[in-house]
Formats: structure tokens, sequence, C-alpha cells
């Protein structure tokens, strides 16, 4: 699975809720940012979780949010950011 | 009065209360029983986790500071460049982040308490306190300021959220007057906190 994805690309979290073990934090669910990098291909943990030992390889990336927008009230500099761990299958592009 | 039970890793005098406590023994002699591990190794597991501090990250860091070859390394490939240093990380996927004097780094873990605990030892507290994990990500410059980490208000403060696959250990600024320190002497500046990023690393 070849990461679609490149450092810079503006993407968005999906907004679902899955029951399960889910490992998209909700506070950036919907949210917009930055691919930071790609960090590499994992088995997927929300079907390892279940001992699905052959759960699919996914590319991981490192998204990179405004804490502006994840937050509306932060208080603090409007160039603070977070940065988060996201499953590809959780993205996507912004200009959808 | 003593209670006597068949737990050899129960050393404390009292009784598992809560279900995960139960569940870990259960487990724990499941494995045992079935010979996919041994007491002995569970036991001698636990007493290397136990002795285990934050000296090994500080190494790496007193390293990255004093060859910028290394510090490169370090911040393309943390895994690989800790290796280099002879430190065993197992399977760890690790990035360094660092910090600089434009950007503050901090790691939380906000789903559990991940940690790179073959560099810093066991994690602190209240780095698994339900309190941090979620002000971390909320109002990291007040949980900041708790620490008595005052940073100027026109830095950049990063909050990283190790929720996947990496663990996360930030490399420090290097205080200044330090020039004519040794490599060990820099080591011992480096103290846990840094690394987690709540506090940035002082010299008098």
């Amino acid at each position: 699975m070849t990461p679609v994805f490149q450092p810079g690309d503006a993407v968005r979290v999906l907004k679902g809720s899955p029951p399960g073990h889910i490992r998209t934090p909700f506070y950036v669910r919907g949210c917009e940012g930055i691919v930071e990098r790609f960090v590499g291909k994992y088995q997927n943990p929300e079907e390892m979780a279940f001992g699905r030992f052959d759960a699919p390889i996914v590319p991981l990336y490192r998204i990179r949010f405004k804490q502006q927008d994840v937050w509306p009230d932060y208080r603090g500099n409007p160039q603070d950011t977070i940065e988060v761990e996201i499953y590809e299958f959780w993205l996507e592009p912004t200009n959808l | 009065m003593k209670r006597s039970h068949t737990h050899e890793n129960f050393t404390m005098d009292s009784v598992p209360s809560t279900y995960y406590q139960f569940l870990e023994i259960s487990v724990r002699e499941l494995l045992i029983e079935k010979g996919l591990l041994s007491a002995e190794e569970i036991r001698k597991t636990v007493k290397e986790m136990d002795s285990r501090g934050p000296e090994r990250g500080a190494q790496v860091v007193a390293r990255a500071w004093v060859d910028l070859n290394y510090k490169q390394l370090l911040l393309q490939n943390a895994s690989y460049a800790v290796k280099e240093l002879g430190i065993d990380i197992g399977p760890l996927q690790l990035m360094v982040v660092e910090n600089t004097p434009k950007v503050h780094n901090l790691i939380v873990c906000t789903l559990c308490s991940c940690y790179p605990r073959s560099l810093l030892g066991l994690p602190p507290d209240w780095y698994k306190s339900r309190e941090y994990r979620s002000r971390a990500v909320r109002e990291p410059r007040a949980v900041l300021r708790e620490f008595g980490t005052n940073l100027p208000a026109e830095m950049e403060v990063r909050v990283h959220d190790s929720t996947a696959d990496l663990r996360y250990l930030v490399l420090p600024l290097r205080p200044e007057g330090t020039q004519h320190l040794t490599e060990d002497e820099l080591a011992a500046l480096v103290k846990r906190d840094s690394m987690i990023g709540i506090t940035t690393v002082e010299f008098y």
C-alpha cells in the first residue's frame, strides 16, 4: 500500500465514532491539519486489538494541527501546534 | 497477619482488589502454566524494568549536543542512531524532536501512557495521570508553568500525542555556558523531565 499523502498536504480527519480500539483521539476528529511526515506502515492496531493478526498493513502519518483549529478557545501563541499520529484510512484530502 | 498465597511476584502484604489486578495475575499464571514464560523470566524482566533510569536517554542527548552529524542522524532515524551508541531498544520505533530557540516540544500520550521506557525507565506517575494526559494537549502552557517552565510567549509550543506506533524523546536545548563540559558532564545535566519536555535543561 503506497502512501497517498505527501508532507505538506492538507488533510482532514474523518469524523466517525466507530466502537472498538480506536487510535485516533476524539479531539482531532473533523479537524484540518498538514501532513508533517509519513512514518511507515503498520498493521492496523484497530483490527489487531480483536485478535485479527492478519490485519492489513496501513500507512501512518504525523499530522500537524494548529492548536486554534483543535481548540477554538485555545489560549497561547496562535502558532502553537499539536502533532498526532493518524492512520491513512482516517484521513481525507481537504480539497475534496 | 501475613497472608499466604502462591503468587511469587506479589510481594506486598495485600490482596488484589481490582479487575485488572486479577486479570494480570490470571494471564501471567496461564502463560507460566502453558510453558510460554517462566516465573523466573518474568521476575528478571520486572527487575530490569525497575532498575532502568533516564541515563540512556541522557547519553543520547549529550552525544547529539557534541556531535552535529550524530544529531542529524538522530533527528532523521532515531531508532538507528540510538543503536549506534550500543543501546538496545528492541523493536521500538523512536522519534526524537528537537527544541530550538523558537520551538519547544512536549510529549504526552492521551490514549494511555506510551513512553520510551528503554531510554527513560519507568514513567513518572504524573505522566500517567488523567489530568496530565488531558491538560497537556488542551492547555500545554499552563501545565508547563505548573512545572516551573515559563516559556516566552513568542516561542511555539508543539505538543506530540503519542497515539500509535512511535515513541518520542525530546532533544532539549543545550544550555549556554557549557562549552567546556565533557560529554559525560553534559549527560549528567540532562534530567528525565527535560526529555519529556516538561522542563528545560539548566546549568548554573
